[in-house]
């Protein structure tokens, strides 16, 4: 209905194998570049940007991370907190050392410690697979827990045992901590999210791409035809703890502000899966609709009886919305095992050939 | 040089001063350990009839633990004056709250999505944790609660031996938890073994498709798989209640029991009591002798690095059955 691909012809390899092979769809990437780039800025409230556009593009980076891990090589993970975590106080030791460098270059520095060490956690997944690999992950997350909390060096020997973000400039301009505004930090973290997403298309259409969804079909068959498993599980921990190393850097310096051990907990990783899940195993979308509704929907929830001038107080509707949800994800399972992303191409399949479906 | 004495020989040398308290700890590890065992039991009922990963094993030890404080509760505010029997009367209707989950459970969650991948049913137990835990507060509330051990007729109170040159203690709360755990085992051991409904119960777990085929209900299967479950919770809430407190952290403690589960391997209920006692005594000896050198709190993660050491070595747990893959 909204537009079709008649009269597109590809002739030449590159045209065939674009991300987006139909200028229809550049057309629209391009308009939601400009209008998260733009037009974002000068409509919504500090409110918006804070509470909602900048959790959701953190969140979704960190679902990218874990879904190359989960949804393209197989790999279930339980320990994406701790990865977030090393990242987050990983950029704040870096920042700490170098004060003079600048903080955005750090923070995607920052993601190589979470990288190195998700590898090393990684290594039992070249013995154990399933549900007993997902437990061996927990041990990770348990484990960098108990760092984030033990380790006084981690965070300078902070008597209140968090970090607080100092102001890092850039320009002269605030880029980081108490006076930075909303604004900066939310086109430094749509500019980060574009990027890595971008890479992260191109790794899963490469090779390696194709080399991570060989082990997750059939990791015998994949090492058959002469895929190096341990190579390719490994660079999927080390990659998938990148993104979600950078994701937790920026989550403490450019979302809460300062962060302790409890914002790295399991309960973040549980979040993390549950938004992959619901947006789609084995898709980049998927990971943006799974972040934006889960994060989305307790806020939606928070406000509805409000709306309706319903006098509920705070803690029934905290309670509520856990039920809620939890009916929701079930409900969305039920309904699309599939996820958000296979819903999405769904109506897209059937928007192109109304009103004349096939 | 010093730490090496510190890692290897220091620890051993206070084992062997103070026998008392190694007996003391090993008896406390026991004790914790029957208590993720029981959690990991239910866990493996679960998992082995249905091949879910039933996260939620937690929050409906949790659940099972607040609904028979509240109906207790209730039915004294109700004017019940013996307290005795309002516990059993609390009691009996939890077991048909349970019953009630049971069914719910099979009719909403499981039934609709048969045939998924194993991921998709154990991200649903998530959300069925979610739901469990916005019910239980919006019903009995967030605060911690007395669990109802003496009108249970469960004995407190602590025996104190003496024994190697000192006196170990222990409680009696403890030595009941123990002596029930193995009950609670044998008896699910004969169910499955000896029972009609047993034998039903391991056809489906070898395999769904089989099991139709021969006439095994999987809905009716399923409904008791997911009730024993629920009476195994009840069971694991009252004992862990009465040595704590009820309230939803409990929850988090629950998450110990999937060390245990791997080291016993999933699909095995001796496994689960074995990885239980390992686990427990593991981390509370840990914790105890070497946990200062590393400025304490290690029992948060050392079960599950003892249980990654032992699945480096058999992949499939103590007890599991060998995986064999095929192409």
């Amino acid at each position: 209905m909204l537009y079709r691909e008649a009269g597109q012809f590809k002739t030449s390899y590159e045209a065939d194998e674009a991300v987006f092979p139909i200028l229809q769809d550049r057309i629209g990437v391009a308009l939601i570049l400009v209008i998260g780039f733009a037009v974002v800025p000068f409509v919504s409230s500090n409110f918006i940007v804070n509470s909602v556009l900048i959790p959701v593009l953190v969140l979704s980076l960190a679902a990218i991370g874990l879904n190359l891990l989960t949804g393209y090589t197989g790999l279930l993970s339980l320990g994406t907190g701790g990865f977030m975590g090393v990242g987050a106080f990983a950029c704040y030791k870096l920042t700490t050392f170098f004060p003079d460098i600048n903080i955005v270059i750090l923070i995607l520095l920052s993601g190589f410690v979470s990288a190195a060490v998700g590898a090393v956690f990684g290594l039992p997944s070249l013995r154990i697979k399933g549900f007993y690999l997902a437990v061996a992950t927990l041990a990770a997350q348990f484990f960098l827990s108990w760092c984030f909390i033990r380790v006084p060096w981690l965070y300078n020997y902070n008597i209140s045992a968090s970090i607080e973000v100092p102001t890092r400039t850039l320009f002269g301009i605030p880029l980081t901590g108490p006076t930075a505004t909303p604004l900066t930090r939310y086109i430094i973290v749509l500019s980060i999210v574009v990027l890595m997403t971008w890479i992260a298309s191109n790794l899963i259409r490469g090779r390696l791409g194709r080399m991570w969804m060989a082990v997750r079909d059939m990791d015998i068959a994949a090492e058959l035809i002469g895929i190096k498993l341990y190579r390719t599980k490994l660079l999927a921990f080390a990659i998938s703890s990148y993104y979600c190393g950078v994701a937790g850097a920026m989550m403490v310096f450019l979302w809460l502000g300062n962060a302790e051990s409890e914002s790295f907990s399991i309960n973040q990783s549980f979040l993390i899966l549950f938004m992959v899940i619901v947006g789609g195993l084995g898709s980049l979308m998927g990971s943006f609709f799974g972040a934006a509704f889960i994060w989305g929907l307790p806020i939606v929830l928070r406000f509805t009886p409000q709306f309706f001038g319903m006098p509920l107080n705070a803690a029934t509707v905290e309670h509520l919305t856990f039920m809620i949800v939890g009916a929701l994800i079930i409900f969305f399972l039920i309904a699309e095992p599939a996820g958000l992303a296979r819903l999405w191409q769904v109506g897209k399949q059937k928007l192109r050939v109304w009103p004349f479906p096939y | 040089m010093d730490l090496l004495y510190k890692v290897f020989i220091d620890p051993f040398v206070q084992m062997g001063t103070a026998p008392d308290l190694l007996v003391q700890t090993m008896w406390e590890g026991l004790v914790a350990g029957v208590l993720y065992a029981l959690i990991a039991l239910g866990f493996v009922l679960i998992f082995k009839a249905s091949g879910v990963f039933n996260f939620a094993q937690g929050i409906m030890v949790v659940f099972a633990a607040l609904t028979l404080v509240g109906i207790y509760t209730l039915l004294r505010n109700w004017g019940l004056q013996q307290s005795n029997l309002a516990a059993f009367l609390a009691l009996g209707l939890t077991i048909a709250v349970m019953f009630v989950l049971a069914v719910g459970v099979e009719r909403l969650v499981l039934r609709p999505l048969v045939n998924q991948p194993d991921i998709i049913l154990f991200m649903a137990t998530f959300g069925l944790t979610y739901f469990l835990i916005g019910l239980g507060e919006l019903v009995f509330g967030g605060e911690p609660k007395v669990m109802i051990a003496n009108e249970l007729y469960l004995p407190k109170g602590a025996i104190d031996i003496k024994m190697l040159g000192g006196f170990v203690q222990f409680q009696k709360i403890d030595i009941a938890a123990a002596i029930i755990a193995s009950i609670m085992v044998a008896s699910l051991g004969i169910f499955f073994q000896r029972t009609r409904i047993g034998r039903a119960l391991r056809a489906v777990a070898d395999s769904h498709r089989a099991a139709l085929s021969v006439g095994i209900s999987l809905e009716q299967v399923w409904i008791i798989v997911w009730f024993a479950a629920g009476i195994v919770a009840i069971t694991t809430g009252i004992m862990w209640g009465a040595r704590s407190q009820v309230e939803f952290s409990l929850q988090i403690i629950a998450l110990k029991a999937l060390p245990v589960l791997i080291l016993g391997g999933f699909t095995s209920i001796p496994g689960a009591i074995v990885g239980g006692v390992i686990i427990g005594v593991g981390e509370k000896l840990g914790e105890f002798y070497w946990g200062p050198l590393l400025g304490s709190g290690i029992e948060s993660w050392l079960a599950y690095v003892i249980a990654l050491i032992f699945l480096l070595f058999r992949p499939q747990g103590l007890f599991g059955e060998k995986i064999i893959e095929r192409v």
